[in-house]
C-alpha cells in the first residue's frame, strides 16, 4: 500500500508541475502590456515601465517561469493587478464560499444518487430502471446555468422560497445560510445526480453478474443480504472515483450557477478575473482549481486502493 | 417427450423429470434443455458430459433453480430428496440452498469475494445454518482441516488472491460441504487447474464422497475425470441426454452414434499419428438454443434415415439390468458405424534421423524483471528440432512453455548468451530485427482463435495481408495464393468473405492455421491450439496439422497440457518444470518409461477415459513461484523420490540416459526403471 | 521487461471521462478462456445463430433503430438541423426585426407568438429557431476535431505504453484538471469572439478527455493475439494501431463522439451565456438566456425558458443517441 501511495503522490506532484507550466504558458500568450492595461492609456511611459518592473513582467520569460513554479508550491500567487491585494486573500475566501455550496450539494446528491443507482440496478431493464437511467441522462445533460435559471424562476421568483442573490449576508448562522444556499445547491444536485446514479448502477450491475454474487446466492443468502454483504463493497469503487472527479470539476465548472445566483464563489471570481485581465488572480484561481481536482482524485485513488486487499497488502502471489 | 430414463424413486437424492428450460434472447425463446430426465441415488456420483452448448451447465444450475435473468423453467420438475424445487417459494428456496444442496464452481478465484477474508466467507456458510459466531468459527477451522489444508488458522486470515488455485478450490469445497448437503453439484471443478493440482482435488472429492452421503452431480467435458469419479454418466447433446449408463460401460462400449463419434475422436489407448487419423463427426455443433428436428443428432449421424427425421427417437434400454439406455432409432446398427468409418492412415512417415536439423536452441534463457525482482522464466534450454518433426512441450503453470514459444519467435528477446538458430544460422533475438525470410519461416498458432483473428477483418483480408507481408506477392497473384491456401485447409470460397465472428471455433482455428502457413513456414509454434476447442473439433484440427506436416514437411513446436494429444501428435516430447527441461525424448520412450519423477507424476495425475489404472504418484505442496525457485534441483521439495543431501544441493544436468532420451535427475536410469516398475 | 498480471485499481487518472457518463470503467479481471457455459456467459455470448448473410453491423443498425431513446434523440437533432439549415426562411417572423410587434415587448406566449416576445418585441420562437444555426455551426465541428486528435493521442498512449504513456499521461492529467469554461473564456477574450477560436479551444480541451477513453479501449486490445500475430508479420506500429486496432475500438469512439457533441453544445452555450459567444442581436441561444435572464425577477420567464429548453433538448438528444449506441454495442 505504501508503495502505491508513494507512486501516486509522485505522479501527482509531476502533474502539478505540468499543470503550472501549462497555466503559465497560457497566461503568457495574452498579448499586451500589463502595465499599460492596468494603469490605463493615459499613463506616462515611465510609470508604465516602472510598474512593469515592479511586478516583474519585464524579466525574461524563463526567470518568470521559475518564479511562477516556485510560487505554486508555496501557494503564493502574488498580487492582484486590479486591487493590489494578495491573490490568496481573494481566492481563498471565494474557495470557501464555493466549498459551502459544493458541500451542501454533495450531502444531498451522494446518498440519493447512490440509492437510486442501487435501486435501478436491482430492477434492471424494468420500467423503473429505464426511468431512472433516462431521467439521469436528461438531467445531467442540461447545462447547469439552464437548470439554475429555471430553478431560480420557479423557486425564487414564483414561489419566493429562495433568494435571487444567493450570497448570505456575513454573520448569518450556519442554519440561517441554508435558505440562501439551497436553491443553487439544488441546481448542482440536478446536474450531478444523473451521472453518479448511473455509475453506481453500473457498478452494482457488474457486481450482480459477478461469480462471487452467484456463490453468495447459492449459499442461500437473500437478495438483500447478497447486496449488502458482498456486492456493495466491490461495486462502489467506480462511483467513488466519479464523485472525486466531480468534486474536482465542481469548483471550476459551476461558473454558470454562480453567475445566475450572483454568488461570489471561485467561479465568478475567475470570471471577473478573465474579463478584467487580472492575470495573477486568474492564474491563482485556475491553479487552485487544478490542485483541488488532483487532491480529490488522489484521495479517491488511495481510498480505492485501500479497499482492494490486493493493493493494500502489496503481496503478489 | 415424457419417456424418462429411470423412474425416480422416492428416495432419489436428485430427480429431474422432463425438465425444459428456455432462454429468451432478443424476444425469442430458445430451448436449451429439451426434456431432461435422470435421477441420482444418495451417495451416488453421476456425471454429465458433453461439448459446448449441450446444456450440461444449465442442467446443473437448474437443479438449484439458479438461472440467468432471461432463463426460465418451462415445464418439468426438479426433486431433491422428494422436495419439489421448481415449486418452492423464495423463502423455501433460500433454506433449500443453505441446507440441502451446494455447488462447487469452475473458477474458484472468481467464485469467492475478493475483498472478504476466507474466514469470514467460510463462517458465513455456518451462520446460515443457525450456528453462533464462535461455533461457526470452530466449524470453519474443522472444515479446512477436512479438506486437507495445513494451518487452517492462517488460511482463515487470508484473502482469496493469496491462495493458490488448488487451495482456493479446497476452500470452495469446504464451503459447499458445510451444510452436509444431500446434493453436491460440481461444475467443471478442475478446469483451469494444473494437472497435478487437479489430481489432488479429485482425490479429495473422492475421499469426501466416502465420508458423506451426498449425491454428486459432476459436470465435465473431460471424459477421463468422469470415468474416474462417477458411477454413472449421462451423455448430453443439444439439450438432451442421448445415452446413460454406468461410466465404464458407456465409455468402453457406447451405444449412441454421438457417443461413438465422440469417443473415436479422442486419441485413446495411446494411439499415435503414424497409426491412423482421428475419426471426426461431420458437421458442426449446434449453437445453444437452436431449433432442431426430432432427433437432435440427426444432421450429423451416419445412420440417419427418414424415420429419424420424422419421429422422436425412443428411449431404448441396453442390456438387461435396467441401468443403461440410449435414445436412438437404430441402436442395433451401432456396430456399422465403426465399419462405415474405418481407420484412415495418415500418409506420414515417422521422421528419421536423416532429417536435417531445422531449429536449434542453445542456452536459451529469459529473465523478466518484475518490481525489482528477477524472475527466471526460462533457464538454459537446449533443444533441437528436425525437419518435419513435432516436438511436444508439456508442463504446468510456471513451466516456461509460453515463454519458450515467445522467445523462439522473438516476441520476447532471449537473455544474452542464448541463441535461436534456423538452419544453422542465428536469428535476431527480437522479431522486429529479423529478416522477412526469417519471419516467414517461423510462425505461430495461438490458443484462442477469438483473440488471434482480428474481428474487424474478413478472412480473405486476414490471409491476404499475411501473404503479402510474408511473401511480397501482391495483387492477383496474392489472391490466387489465398484461394489455394484456403482450399488446402478445406475452407470454401464462401468462408473467405466472412468475418471471424460468423465462424465456428474450429473454422476460426483453421483460418489461424492458414494464416500461419501463408508464407510456407519451416517451423510453426502451436501454443495449445486445441485447448479452447471441443473434443470433436479438436480431432479435425489435429488431423489437419498432421496432414499439413506430411505435405509441407513443416516442423512443429507443439505446446499442450493434454497428454493424450501430445502422445498422438508429437514425435518427441520435452517436459518442463520451472523454466528448465526435466526430460526430453522420443514419445514412446517418454510414455513407456522410465521417467523423470516429475513426468511420472504428470502421467499418473491425469485420469484417462480408457480407465487404465495409473500408478498414483501424489505430489505434495504447490508449484513454487518462478521468482523463488528452490535450490539445487528445482523439483526437490515435491519429489517423491528425493535423495536428501544431494537433490537440494546440486542441480542435476540434463544428461542423455538412453539414445535420444535425456533426463535431469540425480537418480540413475536403471534405478528409476526399478522403482517405477514396482508401482 | 514484462508486466505481471496484477489487478490494479482503476485510478481516476485513467478512468473513463466524467461526462462520458454513458459507460463505466472496465473493472473486470481477465479470466481463463473457456467455452461459455454458465448462465451469465450464455446470455452474453448471444445464443442466437446469426446467419451468414447478415453482417453484424447491419443487425446492430436494425436494433438501434428500434430503440425509443434513439428515435427521440435523432428526431430532436433533425428538427434543429432543419432550423439551422433553413434559418429565417422558415421562421414565422424575422428573428432580428424588432419593429414587428410595435409595442409588443414582453408579450407572454399566445397563439400569434407561441413563445412570447422578448424585451425588444422580437418573436422568441423565431429567434430560438434561428439560434440553432449558431450552435450547430460550432459544436459538432469542435467535437469532431477533439475526437480526431483525441483518438490519435489515446492510441499512441495506449499502444506504446511505458514512458510515452507516463509522460503524455501526466500532460493529459494536467489538462483534465483545468476548468474548461474558464480557459475557453480566457482564449476568447484575448483571441476574439470568432467561431474559429471557440472551435479551436473547445477541440483542444476535449482532446485529452477523448484520449483517456480511447486509451482504455486500446489497452484492452493491445494484448490480444492478433496484435502479436501482426508483429510476427513485421507490421509497423502505425499499421497495427490504425489498421488493426482502430476498427475494433470504433464502437467506444462513436459513443464518445456523440457524447462530446452534447458536451460541445453544453460548453458553447455556457460560453455565450457568459458573454463569450456571438454578440447581440444574434439569436444565439446562450446569449438569449443571458439577456432574458435579467428579467426573471419580473416573472417574465419565457425569454429565458425557451432558449434554455432548446439548449437542454439538444444536449439531451445527443446523450440519448450516445446511450442507445452504447447499449447496442454492449449487447452485441
Amino acid at each position: 500500500m505504501g508503495r502505491y501511495v508513494l507512486r501516486r503522490l509522485a505522479s501527482a506532484v509531476v502533474t502539478l508541475w505540468v499543470l503550472a507550466t501549462i497555466v503559465f504558458l497560457m497566461v503568457n500568450v495574452i498579448p499586451g502590456n500589463v502595465g499599460r492595461s492596468v494603469l490605463g492609456p493615459f499613463a506616462l511611459k515611465e510609470d508604465v515601465a516602472r510598474y512593469n518592473h515592479q511586478i516583474g513582467t519585464d524579466r525574461p520569460l524563463i526567470s518568470q517561469y521559475f518564479t511562477s513554479i516556485r510560487r505554486v508550491f508555496t501557494l503564493d500567487f502574488g498580487d492582484s493587478y486590479k486591487s493590489q491585494s494578495a491573490v490568496t486573500k481573494i481566492i481563498f475566501p471565494a474557495l470557501f464560499r464555493s466549498g459551502k455550496l459544493a458541500l451542501l450539494a454533495f450531502i444531498i446528491t451522494i446518498p440519493i444518487s447512490i440509492a437510486a443507482g442501487i435501486f435501478a440496478a436491482r430492477r434492471q431493464d424494468k420500467v423503473t430502471d429505464r426511468v431512472v437511467v433516462n431521467a439521469g441522462l436528461a438531467t445531467s445533460s442540461i447545462p447547469d446555468f439552464v437548470t439554475a435559471a429555471v430553478l431560480m424562476s420557479f423557486f425564487c421568483v414564483h414561489w419566493k422560497l429562495g433568494h435571487v442573490f444567493a450570497d448570505p449576508p456575513s454573520g448569518t448562522s450556519v442554519v440561517g445560510q441554508l435558505p440562501y444556499l439551497l436553491t443553487p445547491a439544488l441546481a448542482l444536485v440536478v446536474a450531478y445526480f444523473g451521472y453518479i446514479a448511473r455509475m453506481s448502477r453500473a457498478g452494482v450491475i457488474n457486481g450482480l453478474q459477478a461469480d462471487y454474487a452467484r456463490t453468495a446466492t447459492m449459499k442461500g443468502l437473500s437478495k438483500g443480504a447478497v447486496m449488502r454483504k458482498h456486492i456493495l463493497r466491490n461495486a462502489l469503487a467506480p462511483t467513488i472515483t466519479v464523485i472525486s472527479v466531480q468534486i474536482g470539476y465542481l469548483f471550476g465548472g459551476i461558473v454558470g450557477v454562480e453567475k445566475v445566483f450572483n454568488y461570489h464563489g471561485l467561479g465568478s471570481t475567475m470570471l471577473s478575473a478573465v474579463t478584467s485581465h487580472d492575470i495573477p488572480v486568474l492564474q491563482g484561481a485556475v491553479l487552485l482549481v487544478g490542485i483541488i481536482y488532483m487532491v480529490s482524485t488522489l484521495l479517491a485513488d488511495v481510498f480505492i486502493a485501500f479497499l482492494n486487499p490486493r493493493v493494500r497488502l502489496e503481496t503478489s502471489r | 417427450m415424457s419417456a424418462t430414463f429411470a423412474a425416480p424413486t422416492a428416495t432419489a437424492a436428485l430427480a429431474l423429470e422432463d425438465l425444459e428450460v428456455v432462454y429468451t434472447v432478443r424476444g425469442i425463446d430458445r430451448v436449451v434443455l429439451r426434456g431432461v430426465s435422470f435421477s441420482i441415488a444418495p451417495g451416488e456420483a453421476y456425471g454429465l458430459v458433453g461439448e459446448s452448448g449441450c446444456g450440461k451447465s444449465t442442467t446443473a444450475y437448474a437443479a438449484l433453480r439458479y438461472l440467468p435473468r432471461n432463463g426460465k423453467i418451462v415445464s418439468g420438475h426438479v426433486l431433491v430428496a422428494g422436495d419439489d424445487v421448481t415449486g418452492m417459494t423464495t423463502a423455501q428456496l433460500l433454506r433449500f440452498r443453505a441446507t440441502e444442496a451446494s455447488m462447487v464452481y469452475q473458477d474458484p478465484a472468481q467464485a469467492m469475494n475478493p475483498s472478504i477474508k476466507i474466514g469470514r466467507q467460510l463462517i458465513e456458510s455456518y451462520t446460515l445454518l443457525g450456528q453462533s459466531k464462535s461455533d461457526a468459527k470452530k466449524s470453519a477451522l474443522e472444515a479446512l482441516g477436512r479438506v486437507r489444508i495445513a494451518d487452517p488458522a492462517r488460511v482463515m486470515d487470508r484473502y482469496p488472491f493469496q491462495l493458490s488455485g488448488g487451495m482456493q478450490q479446497r476452500v470452495v469445497i469446504a464451503m459447499a460441504l458445510a451444510c452436509d448437503p444431500k446434493l453436491l453439484v460440481l461444475d467443471e471443478p478442475t478446469t483451469g487447474l494444473d494437472a497435478t493440482v487437479e489430481a489432488e482435488v479429485l482425490d479429495l472429492v473422492r475421499v469426501l464422497r466416502k465420508e458423506s452421503n451426498a449425491a454428486v452431480l459432476l459436470i465435465a467435458h473431460n471424459l477421463g475425470i468422469i470415468r474416474s469419479l462417477c458411477d454413472r454418466v449421462g451423455v448430453m447433446y443439444a439439450g438432451r441426454i442421448v445415452e446413460e449408463g454406468p461410466s465404464h460401460e458407456v465409455f468402453d462400449n457406447p451405444q449412441h452414434p454421438y457417443t461413438v463419434g465422440l469417443l473415436r475422436s479422442l486419441p485413446r489407448h495411446g494411439v499415435r499419428k503414424t497409426e491412423r487419423a482421428l475419426a471426426t463427426i461431420p458437421g458442426i455443433l449446434p449453437l445453444i438454443g437452436s431449433d432442431l428436428p426430432t432427433c437432435v443428432f440427426v444432421d450429423r449421424c451416419p445412420l440417419a434415415d427418414d424415420v429419424c427425421r420424422t419421429v422422436v427417437p425412443p428411449v431404448v434400454p441396453v442390456g438387461t439390468e435396467g441401468l443403461r439406455y440410449t435414445r436412438c432409432h437404430h441402436p442395433d446398427r451401432i456396430p456399422e458405424l465403426v465399419e462405415a468409418q474405418p481407420d484412415v492412415p495418415i500418409a506420414i512417415l515417422a521422421p528419421s534421423e536423416a532429417n536435417p536439423e531445422v531449429l536449434e536452441l542453445t542456452h536459451l534463457s529469459k529473465t523478466f524483471r518484475q518490481r525489482s525482482v528477477d524472475v527466471p522464466a526460462l533457464v538454459d534450454v537446449d533443444l533441437q528440432l528436425a525437419e518435419g518433426e513435432t516436438l511436444g512441450i508439456v508442463g504446468e503453470s510456471g513451466s516456461g512453455k509460453s515463454t519458450l514459444a515467445k522467445t523462439i519467435l522473438g516476441i520476447e528477446s532471449a537473455d544474452d548468451g542464448g541463441a535461436v538458430s534456423l538452419d544453422g544460422n542465428t536469428v535476431a533475438p527480437n522479431t522486429s530485427s529479423r529478416s522477412t525470410d526469417d519471419k516467414r519461416a517461423m510462425q505461430m498458432v495461438f490458443q484462442n482463435p477469438d483473440s488471434a483473428l482480428n474481428r474487424s477483418w474478413s478472412v480473405r483480408r486476414i490471409l491476404m495481408r499475411s501473404v503479402e507481408k510474408l511473401t511480397g506477392v501482391k495483387g492477383d497473384a496474392a489472391n490466387a495464393r489465398v484461394e489455394a491456401l484456403a482450399a488446402h485447409l478445406r475452407l470454401t470460397p464462401r468462408h473467405l468473405d466472412l468475418k471471424p465472428r460468423q465462424l465456428s471455433g474450429g473454422l476460426k482455428q483453421r483460418v489461424a492455421i492458414a494464416r500461419a502457413f501463408a508464407g510456407d513456414p519451416r517451423i510453426v509454434v502451436c501454443d495449445e491450439p486445441t485447448s479452447a476447442l471441443d473434443v470433436s473439433v479438436q480431432a479435425a484440427i489435429l488431423n489437419l496439422l498432421a496432414d499439413l506436416q506430411a505435405d509441407e514437411k513443416t516442423s512443429y513446436v507443439f505446446i499442450t497440457h493434454d497428454m493424450g494429444v501430445v502422445r498422438y501428435l508429437a514425435d518427441r516430447i520435452a517436459v518442463m518444470y520451472l523454466g528448465r527441461i526435466q526430460e526430453v525424448g522420443p514419445t514412446d520412450d517418454v510414455f513407456n518409461g522410465p521417467n523423470h519423477p516429475y513426468t511420472e507424476a504428470l502421467l499418473s495425475a491425469i485420469p484417462s477415459v480408457d480407465g487404465e489404472p495409473t500408478s498414483r504418484i501424489r505430489l505434495e505442496g504447490e508449484i513454487p513461484s518462478p521468482a523463488n525457485p528452490p535450490s539445487g534441483c528445482v523439483f526437490h521439495p515435491r519429489c517423491p523420490r528425493v535423495i536428501h543431501g544431494v537433490c537440494e544441493v546440486t542441480e542435476p544436468p540434463l544428461l542423455e540416459v538412453a539414445p535420444g532420451h535425456a533426463m535431469r535427475c540425480h537418480i540413475p536410469i536403471e534405478e528409476l526403471r526399478r522403482l517405477q516398475s514396482k508401482t | 521487461m514484462s508486466d505481471s498480471e496484477e489487478f490494479v485499481p482503476q485510478p481516476a487518472e485513467i478512468v473513463s471521462t466524467p461526462g462520458a457518463d454513458v459507460y463505466m470503467p472496465n473493472t473486470t479481471i481477465s479470466g481463463t478462456a473457456v467455452p461459455p457455459n454458465t448462465p451469465a456467459e450464455i446470455e452474453l455470448s448471444g445464443a442466437v445463430q446469426v446467419s451468414e448473410r447478415q453482417q453484424a453491423r447491419r443487425e446492430n443498425w436494425r436494433l438501434i433503430r428500434r430503440r425509443p431513446a434513439f428515435i427521440v434523440g435523432v428526431f430532436i437533432v433533425l428538427v434543429w438541423t432543419v432550423c439551422a439549415v433553413l434559418g429565417d426562411r422558415i421562421t414565422p417572423h424575422s428573428p432580428l426585426d424588432f419593429r414587428v410587434a410595435g409595442n409588443g415587448q414582453h408579450l407572454s406566449p399566445r397563439a400569434s407568438y407561441p413563445f412570447g416576445t422578448d424585451e425588444q418585441g422580437r418573436d422568441v420562437l423565431s429567434r430560438v429557431m434561428a439560434g440553432a444555426r449558431d450552435v450547430l455551426k460550432v459544436a459538432p465541428l469542435a467535437a469532431l476535431l477533439g475526437v480526431f486528435f483525441g483518438v490519435i493521442l489515446g492510441m499512441v498512449m495506449g499502444y506504446f505504453g511505458r514512458w510515452i504513456d507516463n509522460v503524455l499521461g501526466r500532460i493529459v492529467e494536467a489538462f483534465l484538471a483545468l476548468p474548461v469554461i474558464l480557459l475557453a473564456l480566457l482564449a476568447v477574450s484575448t483571441l476574439g469572439h470568432s467561431p474559429t477560436v471557440v472551435i479551436g479551444v473547445v477541440a483542444a480541451l476535449f482532446t485529452p478527455v477523448v484520449a483517456r477513453t480511447v486509451r482504455s479501449a486500446v489497452l484492452a486490445e493491445r494484448d490480444l493475439d492478433y496484435v502479436t500475430s501482426a508483429k510476427l508479420r513485421g507490421e509497423s506500429s502505425a499499421f497495427v494501431m490504425f489498421r488493426e486496432i482502430l476498427p475494433n475500438v470504433s464502437g467506444p469512439i462513436i459513443v464518445e463522439l456523440t457524447v462530446r457533441i452534447g458536451y460541445a453544445v453544453f460548453t458553447v452555450a455556457t460560453l455565450s451565456f457568459l458573454g463569450a459567444g456571438p454578440q447581440p442581436p444574434s439569436p444565439d441561444w446562450g446569449a438569449q438566456v443571458s439577456e432574458g435572464f435579467r428579467n426573471i425577477s419580473a416573472d417574465i420567464w419565457w425569454t429565458t425558458f425557451f432558449p434554455a429548453a432548446a439548449i437542454a433538448s439538444l444536449v439531451i438528444a445527443a446523450n440519448l443517441i450516445a446511450d442507445s449506441v452504447q447499449s447496442v454495442l454492449e449487447a452485441s
